[in-house]
This record gives structure tokens, sequence and C-alpha cells, in this order.
């Protein structure tokens, strides 16, 4: 059965570009790059390439580039690598309430300070720059937007309170790469490549010169960004090859996938009673919504517009294999259950979204009718 | 917020109601109390909201709840409801007024 798939924050469908670039790297690229012979060097020209474009796609130099094999692998090199460099004594990181988990895992390893949001979802800057100024703190993280209810943060006013600080900040940009132009002002930045349609398991990591960050696996050579152990080749020059495409056709993109969006928050709020759209309705991503429906049980909403052929995320516990709800929802204090995340892509239509607002209001009645809810 | 937690006594809460009615201390009066032990999300808001209607207004419904959601669920139906969220008075107690 045919499906519109609007789970794009979790990873994109491929862009014709990474499946271009994939066969023929595969066909080009697969000794190892480190070897001396005639194949190793061309494998070694395509990942100077590929690293080439990566920094020239993000205004950063080559050897401020590295892969890694996921982007949960590069957030915990980010973190682990700003504790690597403290000589001695507590490595506190600061970080906002809506991270990523993978960034709340990472830091959490150490001592953290955490700073809260507003409802639409922002950092709360004042204590954010106050938290920053704290004894022993060695990195600040901020997400430059938000990967479930969408709100932009404002990464560049928090760049300025950790230079003042003399913290280096690190942007979690996987949520907004291929989406948003990048922020201005931090230090280390990471990204995932199957968010902006390149291929699963590949992770870009980002460290401007002059940080205080050290590679923190084993046997690292000091200022090589690289994950240690085999890179993955053929993926990351199609990792390279898919951001300069897409960054290539973002603006036109995100254009139109904003106005979907806008259409999504306007109809949802007309049509579903009681249902509250979250997050940051103008400071956001073009191609993401979250809205939660009061009542509703947000298991069964997910499985009947799968039924309906509607692939959405949910942020409510009773869909998360925790059973807790997302943590994301709990800092905003916004309702968590009957909760839907829509995240469109390229391959989004009109027509695809349309279908969803005819189908929604009726789903969302069933489920009142069923529970018993209706009037309340 | 040491300070100021250390500094209210409970008369400082039942303060905050400005206004409305003149009991001095609601839950006193007025108090419903409605079991959802055992309940999960989002049945505790449901039942909820169907308990507020028996409500008057102005009058508190207290709401027992072991669904780790409550503590977020409750506020947030009481904001999008326009009622009052008292607290949590107690573990697993939650305290709603009705206001309109």
């Amino acid at each position: 059965m045919a499906y519109a798939y609007f789970d794009a924050a979790a990873g994109a469908p491929l862009h014709p570009v990474t499946e271009q670039a994939l066969l023929a790297a595969r066909a080009d690229g697969w000794a190892d790059p480190a070897k001396l012979y005639s194949p190793a060097r061309r494998a070694s020209q395509l990942l100077d390439a590929a690293r080439a474009s990566v920094a020239e796609s993000l205004g950063v130099r080559p050897d401020e580039v590295g892969f890694q094999p996921s982007g949960t692998q590069a957030v915990h090199a980010a973190i682990a690598g700003a504790r690597t460099a403290r000589t001695g004594g507590p490595a506190t990181v600061v970080h906002s309430a809506i991270e990523h988990s993978a960034v709340l895992h990472a830091a959490g390893t150490g001592p953290v300070v955490e700073v809260g949001v507003d409802r639409l979802g922002a950092v709360d800057l004042a204590a954010f720059t106050a938290a920053v100024r704290g004894p022993d703190v060695v990195l600040a993280a901020l997400i430059s937007a938000s990967h479930e209810v969408g709100t932009v943060q404002p990464v560049t006013a928090a760049a300025r309170a950790c230079e003042a600080a003399g913290v280096p900040l690190y942007v979690d940009a996987a949520a907004s790469l291929g989406y948003e132009p990048l922020p201005a002002g931090w230090s280390i930045l990471s990204a995932s490549a199957r968010k902006w349609g390149g291929p699963a398991g590949i992770g870009v990591l980002v460290v401007r010169k002059g940080t205080r960050w050290e590679p923190p696996w084993p046997g690292a050579t000091p200022g090589v960004l690289d994950a240690p152990g085999g890179l993955n080749l053929p993926e990351i020059v199609a990792s390279a090859a898919s951001l300069r495409a897409v960054l290539a056709e973002r603006q036109e993109q995100a254009q139109r996938l904003y106005a979907l969006v806008e259409l999504i928050r306007a109809r949802v709020a007309e049509t579903v009673p009681d249902a509250v759209v979250v997050g940051d309705p103008v400071h956001r991503l073009p191609h993401l919504v979250t809205f939660s429906c009061l009542y509703v049980d947000g298991e069964a909403l997910l499985h009947e517009l799968d039924r309906a052929g509607f692939v959405v995320s949910s942020g409510s516990s009773c869909t998360s294999s925790t059973l807790r709800p997302s943590h994301v929802l709990v800092a905003m204090g916004v309702l968590t259950h009957g909760n839907v995340r829509v995240s469109l892509h390229r391959d989004s239509t009109e027509d695809e979204v349309r279908g969803f607002l005819d189908v929604l209001p009726g789903i969302v009645a069933g489920l009142r009718a069923r529970a018993g809810v209706v009037g309340l | 917020m040491t300070d100021t937690a250390g500094g209210a006594s409970p008369d400082d809460r039942t303060g905050t109601d400005g206004g409305i009615g003149t009991d001095g201390t609601p839950g006193a009066h007025d108090m419903d109390v409605l079991d959802c032990l055992g309940l999960r999300c989002p049945r505790p808001v449901i039942e909820l909201a169907k308990r507020m209607q028996q409500v008057p207004v102005g009058g508190v419904l207290r709401v027992l709840s072991d669904d780790p959601v409550a503590g977020i669920d409750i506020p947030a139906w009481c904001w999008a409801r326009g009622q009052e969220y008292l607290g949590a008075t107690e573990p697993n107690t939650y305290e709603v007024r009705r206001v309109s």
C-alpha cells in the first residue's frame, strides 16, 4: 500500500544524488585510504575530496571536519572530546533541557547544568548565559533547532555569551542542516547524513581551530577528527555529494515546506477540536510541526494514521520504548498525550499533506468517541 | 528557589487564589477526591475532565495518580482549559481548582 512518509526528522528518504554517488564510490573507493598502493591512493583522493566538499558546504576548513560512524557517535565525540581536553578537575557541561537524547546521555557521564525552556521551546537565554559563567564549565551544548517541536534556538546570542565566558559552544545541527542556514559563532558542531537524505551511518563532526577539544578515543592522533578504525568511504562520499545537492536546493525546498507546515498548523487548529499546536509558530524549522490532541491516546492515533497511509512520529509516552514521554514536551510543560510530530522532506507533496489533513479530524473524533470523551 | 520554598507556608500557597472565592482554606471545603491510581495516560486527564464538570466553580479537586506523565499532563490540561493548577501537594497527589 502506498503511504505518505512524514518522519523525515528520524531519517529522510535517500536523495537521488546519494544513490548515484554510492554506486560510483563503491566501484572506486573500496581500498583503505591509509595504504600506499594505487587503489589506496584513489581512495585517499576520494576521502580528501569528500572532506573538502563538506567543509565548503559548512563554511569551514577541511582539517576542521571529521567523519564518524553515526550522528550519535559524532555527538558523543563532541562532548567527550571537550572533557578529554580538560586536564584535571570537574568538567561540567551546560546544556538545554531539549537536547537530543544522545546529547543528554553523553553529557550525563559527568557533571551537568541543565537550562530550561519557555512554553514555545526556546532556551532561557539569561539562564544559559549565567550557567556558562559557572565554575568548571568546559562545554555548552545548544541544539540548533528542536528536533521534536521545531523551535529554532537563539544560537548566535548563546555563542556570544559563551565567547564572553571563554566556553566553547557545541551545536547539534542534525535537525536543521539542509533546512535552515547554519547559525554563527559555534566552536563544535555535529550532524547526521541520514537526516539530510544521505546514507545512514555517517556522522559529521566539526571542531573549529583553537577549540579546547582532544580526540577522546584510544590511540588518537592529535588533530585528527575521524573516528578510529576503517572509514566507510563510499557512504562518506555519498554524504558529501548529497549535502552539496541538498544545500543547493535548500532555499527553494524550505520555502515550499514552510508553507505546507503553515497549512498544517492552521488546519489542525481549525478542524481538530482541542488540539494544541506546540512550538514557535514563526521561528521554526520549515518542515516540522508537532501537535497534541487532548484526551487521545498517542499510540492509538499513530496506529490509525498508519492504517490510513500516513507515517508520523509521536512524543507520547505510550509510543516510546521507555514508556516515558518526550523530555522536550515535558520541559516545555505542554500536553504529552495524543502527540503527533509531522516532518516533511523534498519528496513530500501538497496532495499528501491535504490527504492527511482530510483524514485527521475524523480519526481524532473516532478515537474520542471510543474513549467516551466527546463534549468534555 | 530555596529561599522562596523555605519561606512559603501552606498558607502562602492558598493565598495565590487572589479574588476567587472566600474560603481561606481551600481544600477544607469543596474538596473532592478522584482516584486514578493505576490508570495510564490519557485516562487520568480524561477522568479529571469528566469529574470537573461536577465541581462547583471555586471548588478544588484532588487527583490521585501514579502515572509518571500526570505531573506534566494535569498542569498542561489546566493551562489548556483555563483552570487553576494548585500543585502536587503530596507524591501522586495533584490539586486543581475550577475557575470557570
